[in-house]
């Protein structure tokens, strides 16, 4: 393990050290590597921890980013606090979801459907919402300062979103391996044997659910401070939804490391392609590549791609001997 | 519209009922089938209604591949991995129909489109009425197929129990690819009695997934009647909420009827006990 976080150090000091020698456009693309990272880990902490699949945490980054900013426009508070008030509202949300959910032993599928049907309310209700922009959405007014959470170029945004990943992957390696972490796999494994052995499976799905909207909703505030616009549509919608799962699954599921491969691999891929399709008029082709290759990683490497980077750093790190 | 929901739900249901898996790329499908309506109707001028058996065939030949390549491989996964190459497929097609079409609403200006009858005091649509009729008379038939015809004989005993079929001698996965492809084609016709109605964009599929979970749910997973009858219930839920709601919130009323149906008869309005 010694080696593992000598490995991590390094990158993380030449990650420290990036913006020295990279342009705005270069850095932007190691923004979204970091946001969707720090997304899939949230989103991850409640499907490939506990294994209660979400198809809505559009949800909750919505909620996020709307709060945050409505707070900041009316009562001119800043994001730095707005997006903490953000989260919590996202967290009594998903506590009520959660509630209705394990209470009622909604189970697979069922649960499924109803984390989309709360995020489709949602949106439908934040369309009809004069406060909130309606149809139209929110646009943002730019005022760089960090009292704003806005800055002039990229790099203050940079180390924010790093410093979001490097948080994430503290705060679940600590969840990882703490009893309630423990709880929480075993609830994943088989729900009946675990409540069979004493565990309140109930209040680890709680858990759960509600850190992993906590973590969400606060990517909320920083989408909404850096893309500058929001819309109920692209915010709360499926394809959202579907885009931030893409990359843990990818990565590797209920793994610490997953989201951030899956990022690594698919969000450069994203932005270039979705750059050189949208000049050839190919909207949307960028999409339908996103879908073949999920489709494919979950028929021929159902475990993610995490395994073949183990085994690539296995001489490196040489994890097993650790063990 | 109740007898259409009906439809695309019973395409829905009859995929979940034979192999377990929920078809998250449902919507998706029917706006291809939609599209390929259109696109006869633009190219060649045959009217949508006439062209419905061949826009069923093309959706089947569809569905059969997309079961045959991908749904049959992950039957075994847990539920968690199902969901996503169905979703990864919803998403393929609506961007290719997005590819090819463009993003522009488009609505065929057909011969009986705007055609009405006055039944008394009560204006009627022609197309509503002959989407309705339709509607009824393919349920009819699929029901007919499944009852006494030998493929669907070896359906519902595939659906009944697997390992018993196979046991039995039944090609279980070819069986599987017809069952997934008549869902397909069902729902296709349910596209193609849409498509006077209402203006087609690629992004219609997935209200319509939704919809069809929603009656489905209503209806009872796998419960062929119930998913006709959950269908009729929505669409009249949904033009009574139009009522005294703003038009574009009457899906939040579909999604909050869902949401207490799962909570409370997870079995469905009129299934049995679990």
């Amino acid at each position: 393990m010694k080696r593992l976080y000598l490995l991590l150090a390094a990158v993380f000091i030449i990650l420290m050290l990036l913006p020295l020698f990279l342009d705005n456009y270069a850095l932007g693309i190691f923004i979204m590597i970091f946001f969707w990272a720090y997304v899939g880990q949230s989103w991850n902490v409640l499907t490939g921890y506990t294994g209660h699949i979400s198809l809505g945490h559009a949800l909750y980054l919505g909620i996020g980013a709307y709060a945050t900013t409505y707070l900041a426009q009316t009562f001119g508070l800043t994001p730095w606090i707005g997006m903490f008030l953000g989260g919590f509202i996202a967290v009594a949300i998903a506590l009520f979801l959660g509630f209705l959910g394990f209470r009622f032993g909604l189970r697979g599928v069922y649960f499924v459907i109803m984390t989309i049907a709360f995020a489709e309310i949602t949106r439908l209700v934040v369309s009809h919402i004069e406060a909130l922009g309606s149809f139209t959405g929110i646009f943002l007014d730019f005022n760089p300062s960090f009292y704003n959470f806005q800055f002039r170029g990229n790099i203050p945004y940079y180390y924010i979103a790093l410093g979001f990943v490097v948080a994430s992957l503290i705060a679940v390696r600590i969840l990882e391996v703490s009893k309630a972490g423990r709880f929480i796999v075993a609830i994943r494994e088989d729900e009946e044997a675990a409540q069979a052995l004493g565990v309140n499976t109930f209040k680890y799905n709680m858990i759960a659910i509600a850190i992993s909207a906590f973590m969400t909703s606060l990517a909320g505030a920083f989408y909404a401070n850096y893309i500058f616009y929001l819309h109920p549509n692209s915010l709360f919608g499926m394809s959202m939804s579907i885009e931030l799962i893409l990359r843990p699954i990818i990565g590797g599921l209920g793994t610490l490391f997953g989201p951030v491969i899956g990022s690594i691999i698919l969000t450069p891929l994203s932005e270039i392609s979705r750059a050189y399709f949208a000049k050839g008029g190919l909207e949307g082709l960028h999409l339908i590549l996103y879908g073949v290759v999920a489709i494919l990683v979950v028929l021929f490497m159902p475990k993610g791609i995490i395994v073949y980077v183990k085994r690539l750093l296995e001489p490196i790190l040489k994890l097993s001997r650790d063990k | 519209m109740g007898g259409i929901y009906g439809l695309i739900a019973l395409g829905l249901s009859l995929i979940f009922g034979v192999m377990g898996v929920i078809n998250f790329a449902h919507g998706q499908m029917m706006v291809m089938a939609m599209y390929v309506s259109y696109w006869i109707f633009v190219l060649l001028g045959i009217d949508p209604y006439l062209s419905l058996g061949i826009v069923a065939a093309v959706i089947f030949v569809l569905g059969y591949l997309i079961q045959a390549t991908v749904v049959n491989r992950i039957l075994d996964y847990p539920e968690a991995m199902q969901v996503l190459p169905l979703v990864s497929m919803g998403l393929i097609l609506e961007n290719i129909a997005l590819l090819f079409w463009g993003p522009d609403h488009r609505s065929p200006q057909t011969a009986l489109g705007l055609e009405t009858l006055w039944l008394g005091p009560v204006m009627i649509d022609v197309s509503r009425l002959i989407a309705f009729a339709l509607a009824i008379l393919i349920t009819i038939l699929i029901f007919i197929f499944l009852k006494k015809t030998n493929i669907g004989k070896c359906i519902r005993a595939a659906s009944d129990n697997r390992t018993g079929a196979i046991l039995v001698g039944i090609n279980v996965d070819r069986i599987y690819n017809t069952s997934f492809a008549l869902g397909a084609a069902t729902t296709a016709a349910a596209g193609v009695l849409l498509l006077p109605l209402m203006p087609i964009s690629p992004y219609l599929g997935h209200d319509f997934t939704l919809t069809a979970f929603i009656v489905v749910i209503l209806g009872g997973m796998g419960n062929l009647i119930g998913a006709l009858v959950g269908g009729l219930i929505l669409g009249i839920a949904e033009s009574v909420s139009t009522l005294f709601l703003p038009a574009t919130l009457k899906h939040a009323v579909s999604f909050s009827i869902l949401i207490i149906i799962m909570l409370f008869r997870p079995q469905g309005l009129f299934g049995g006990k679990k």
